[in-house]
C-alpha cells in the first residue's frame, strides 16, 4: 500500500493509538457492564454502546480538556471519550457513593464538570438546546472553547433539534451537532418516520454545513469532526455530522432487537468499528498485532479494576437522598 | 425615595445587576431594541448593553430555556424572558427536567443560576391562553425556587436576589401588578427569599395572598375595617422557599385563615396552604380554613365572564365575614 493512499496519513500517531485505546475502553466498559448487569449488580436499565464506539472517539479525539459536550441515555462511550475516570463511571452506573454522582444519576445521567461533560440527559433531544447554551455561553465568555453535542436518530424528529440548530445557526455558535444515526429509536426504524434518507440533509433547512459519514470509521469520523472544530473555533458556527453506525446490542437491558433483520445485523457486525480501525492500524503499520494484543490486555486488567473499585464501593447513606436539591434553599 | 410601577421597578433591578455583573444576560423574545419586552421590562436595556446581551430570540421557547441552563452550567447568568406564563408550557420540560433537576441528578456537580421571567395573571381579557397563573405547578417541581412578588417594591428586591441566586428561580410577574407604583429607596436593597411579608396587620383573620390579590385584600381589608373587622394579609413573597412561619403565626394570633389565590382551585397554593396549616397549627384554629379561588375552568374571554371567575374585593369582604361567622 501507497503511503499517499494510506487512510491514516495525516494523522500523528499518538492521536491513532490513543483513540484506538479510547474505543477499547469503552467496548471492554460495556462488555463489564453487561456482565455485571448480568450478575444483578445493576439497579434499573442500561443502554450499551457497543458497535457505536467511532462516534464519541472520533469526535472528542478533537476536543481539548474545558470543551464541552452533551449525552445521552446511551452515554457511557460519551463520558470515557472525553476522558472520564472509569472507576467513578462504573461507581455511578452500580448506584455507588463514590460514583460520579454520588449515586443520584446512575447509567443514564453521568456528569464530570471538570472534563467539561455536561451531563447525559434521558429525555430524548433535551440536551441540545442545552448545547446550544453552552455554546452561546463560550461565545460571550469570548473564550475559543466548542461543545460536541451528541443525540441520535430519534432526537432529530424532536422539535428541540429543531429550533437549537436554528438558534445555533443564526448565532453562529461552536457546537457540533453530532447525530449518531443507529437506524432504530428504539423499536422504530428511522426509516418509519422520516421521509429523507440523510438526516445531514436538515441542515442546509437552517444555514450550516451537513456531513454524512461512516460512523464505524473512525478516522473518517475524525476527519470530519476535525474540520467541523475547526470552524467553530475560528469562529464560523455550527455543523451538523450525522454518523451512520449501529448499535451491536438492544435498546435497552432486555431487548432482544428482534426487529432487525438477521442479514442486516449480519451485515453491520462485519463493519464493527473496533475490529476495523485495528486492522488498519496495524496494515498500515502503526500497531503490530503484539502490541494491539498488549493495549487490549491492559485496558481489560482497568476495567476489571474499574469494576472490582465499583463492586467493593458503599452505597450512599438513605438519607443523602434529601441532598443536592438546590445549592442553598436559604 | 422614588416611585416607580412595578415595570420600571423590574427594569432597574435588571440594569443594576447587569451593570454588577457581566456574567447577566438576556434572552428571549422581542426584549432587545425594537420592541424592548412584550410589556417593556427591558426597555433601554439593550441600547445600554447591546443586542449580545439582550438577545432577541425565535420563537422558540423550549431552546430559549434550555440554552439559558446550558449557558448557567458554563459561568454565565441569563435571565430568560417567556412573554407570557402560559408559554411556560412550551419549555416545560427544560424548566422541570433539566433546570430543576440537574444539580441533584448530577450529585451537586453542575450548578444552573438561572432566572426565568415570565407574567401570569388575568383581568386584561386576552382569553385562555395568556391568562394563566400557573405557579402551583413550579412549586410542585422539587429543584426550583418560585418568587411571586405583588408590589413593584418587592419584584426589584427579589428580582435581584433572583439573579445572585445559585439555583434556577422561576420569577413570575403580574400583568395586573404591572402598573402599581411603590416607593423605591434609592439606595441598593435585596429581599430574601423565603420571607413573607405581613401587608397588613389585623387581628381578626388571617388572609393569604399573591400577586394581584394582595391588591384585592388590602382593598377587602379597608372596606372590612369600616366593619370593625381587621384582617392580616400575609404575602408570601416567595413559594419556594416559604415562610412557614409567618403564616403560621398568624394564624395562631387570628384562629382564621382564608386562601385567596388567582388559579383554579383544584391542587392549587391554597391546597397546599391549606394543608400546611391543617398539619402544624389545627388546634389554634376557630374555624375551618376557607379557599377563594378560580373554578376550575380556562380563563374565559368575554369581560363578563372573565370577572366572573378572578376573585375580587367583594369576594374577600363575603369569604372573610363567612369566616367569622362561621
Amino acid at each position: 500500500m501507497s503511503m499517499q493512499a494510506s487512510k491514516t496519513t495525516g494523522i500523528e500517531k499518538e492521536t491513532l493509538v490513543t483513540m484506538y485505546r479510547k474505543m477499547l475502553e469503552i467496548r471492554r466498559f460495556e462488555e463489564k457492564v453487561w456482565h455485571l448487569f448480568g450478575r444483578n449488580l445493576i439497579p434499573g436499565t442500561l443502554h450499551l454502546y457497543i458497535g457505536e464506539e467511532a462516534v464519541a472517539v472520533g469526535v472528542c479525539a478533537n476536543l481539548k480538556i474545558d470543551d464541552y459536550i452533551t449525552s445521552t441515555h446511551r452515554g457511557h462511550g460519551h463520558c470515557i471519550a472525553k476522558g472520564a475516570d472509569l472507576k467513578k463511571t462504573m461507581a455511578e452506573i452500580l448506584g455507588k457513593k463514590t460514583g460520579y454522582c454520588k449515586g443520584k444519576g446512575g447509567s443514564m445521567h453521568v456528569a464530570d464538570a471538570a472534563l467539561g461533560n455536561l451531563g447525559a440527559t434521558a429525555v430524548v433531544g433535551s440536551a441540545i438546546p442545552i448545547a446550544v447554551g453552552a455554546a452561546l455561553s463560550c461565545q460571550l465568555r469570548g473564550t475559543k472553547q466548542v461543545v460536541a453535542c451528541f443525540f441520535g436518530d430519534g432526537a432529530s424528529n424532536n422539535g428541540t433539534f429543531h429550533e437549537a440548530l436554528n438558534m445555533a445557526a443564526i448565532w453562529r455558535l461552536p457546537v457540533l451537532f453530532v447525530c449518531e444515526n443507529n437506524l432504530y429509536a428504539m423499536g422504530t426504524r428511522i426509516s418509519n418516520v422520516t421521509a429523507i434518507e440523510n438526516i445531514a440533509d436538515r441542515a442546509s433547512a437552517y444555514g450550516m454545513p451537513g456531513v454524512i459519514v461512516d460512523g464505524n470509521d473512525v478516522i473518517e469520523v475524525y476527519r470530519a469532526a476535525k474540520e467541523a472544530v475547526d470552524r467553530a473555533r475560528n469562529g464560523g458556527g455550527p455543523t451538523l455530522i450525522e454518523c451512520k453506525t449501529y448499535r451491536h446490542k438492544g435498546h435497552s437491558r432486555f431487548d432482544p432487537a428482534k426487529y432487525r433483520p438477521p442479514d442486516e445485523v449480519e451485515e453491520w457486525m462485519k463493519k464493527d468499528p473496533i475490529l476495523r480501525f485495528r486492522n488498519t492500524l496495524i496494515e498500515e503499520g502503526v500497531l503490530t498485532e503484539k502490541q494491539a494484543d498488549e493495549i487490549d490486555r491492559q485496558i481489560t486488567e482497568t476495567v476489571e479494576e474499574a469494576a472490582q473499585f465499583a463492586v467493593k464501593s458503599p452505597y450512599p447513606q438513605p438519607e443523602e437522598a434529601l441532598e443536592d436539591v438546590f445549592v442553598k434553599l436559604r | 425615595m422614588k416611585e416607580l410601577t412595578y415595570v420600571e421597578a423590574l427594569n432597574e433591578a435588571l440594569r443594576e445587576e447587569m451593570m454588577r455583573d457581566e456574567r447577566v444576560f438576556l434572552i428571549g423574545e422581542d426584549i432587545g431594541p425594537y420592541w424592548e419586552g412584550a410589556f417593556k421590562v427591558t426597555k433601554g436595556l439593550a441600547k445600554q448593553f447591546g443586542v449580545e446581551r439582550v438577545r432577541d430570540t425565535p420563537i422558540s421557547e423550549a431552546c430559549i430555556v434550555g440554552a439559558a441552563v446550558g449557558a448557567a452550567m458554563t459561568g454565565m447568568r441569563p435571565v430568560a424572558e417567556i412573554m407570557f406564563g402560559d408559554l411556560l408550557t412550551l419549555a416545560m420540560d427544560q424548566i422541570a427536567n433539566q433546570a430543576a433537576k440537574i444539580h441533584y441528578m448530577f450529585g451537586g456537580q453542575l450548578k444552573v443560576p438561572l432566572v426565568i421571567r415570565s407574567p401570569f395573571g388575568a383581568g386584561k381579557s386576552i382569553a385562555a391562553h395568556h391568562s394563566q397563573s400557573l405557579e402551583a405547578w413550579f412549586m410542585h417541581t422539587p429543584g426550583l425556587k418560585v418568587a411571586v412578588p405583588s408590589t413593584a417594591y418587592d419584584a426589584k428586591g427579589l428580582l435581584k436576589t433572583a439573579i445572585r441566586d445559585d439555583d434556577p428561580v422561576m420569577f413570575f410577574e403580574h400583568k395586573l401588578c404591572y402598573t402599581t407604583k411603590s416607593m423605591i429607596p434609592e439606595e441598593e436593597y435585596l429581599i430574601p427569599f423565603g420571607e413573607a411579608d405581613v401587608k397588613r396587620e389585623g387581628s381578626d383573620v388571617t388572609v393569604f395572598a399573591t400577586f394581584w390579590m394582595v391588591h384585592q385584600a388590602l382593598k377587602a381589608a379597608d372596606k372590612l375595617s369600616k366593619k370593625g373587622i381587621e384582617i392580616e394579609i400575609v404575602d408570601p413573597r416567595t413559594l419556594v422557599p416559604l415562610d412557614k412561619e409567618t403564616i403560621l403565626d398568624s394564624v395562631r394570633k387570628t384562629g382564621r385563615l382564608l386562601i385567596v389565590e388567582e388559579d383554579c382551585k383544584t391542587c392549587g397554593i391554597g391546597a397546599e396552604i391549606a394543608a400546611i396549616v391543617s398539619e402544624e397549627a389545627f388546634d389554634y384554629l376557630e374555624s375551618p380554613i376557607k379557599r377563594i379561588a378560580e373554578p376550575d375552568t380556562p380563563i374565559p374571554f368575554s369581560p363578563v365572564l372573565e370577572n366572573y371567575v378572578i376573585p375580587n374585593d367583594e369576594a374577600i369582604v363575603k369569604g372573610v365575614i363567612d369566616l367569622l361567622e362561621s
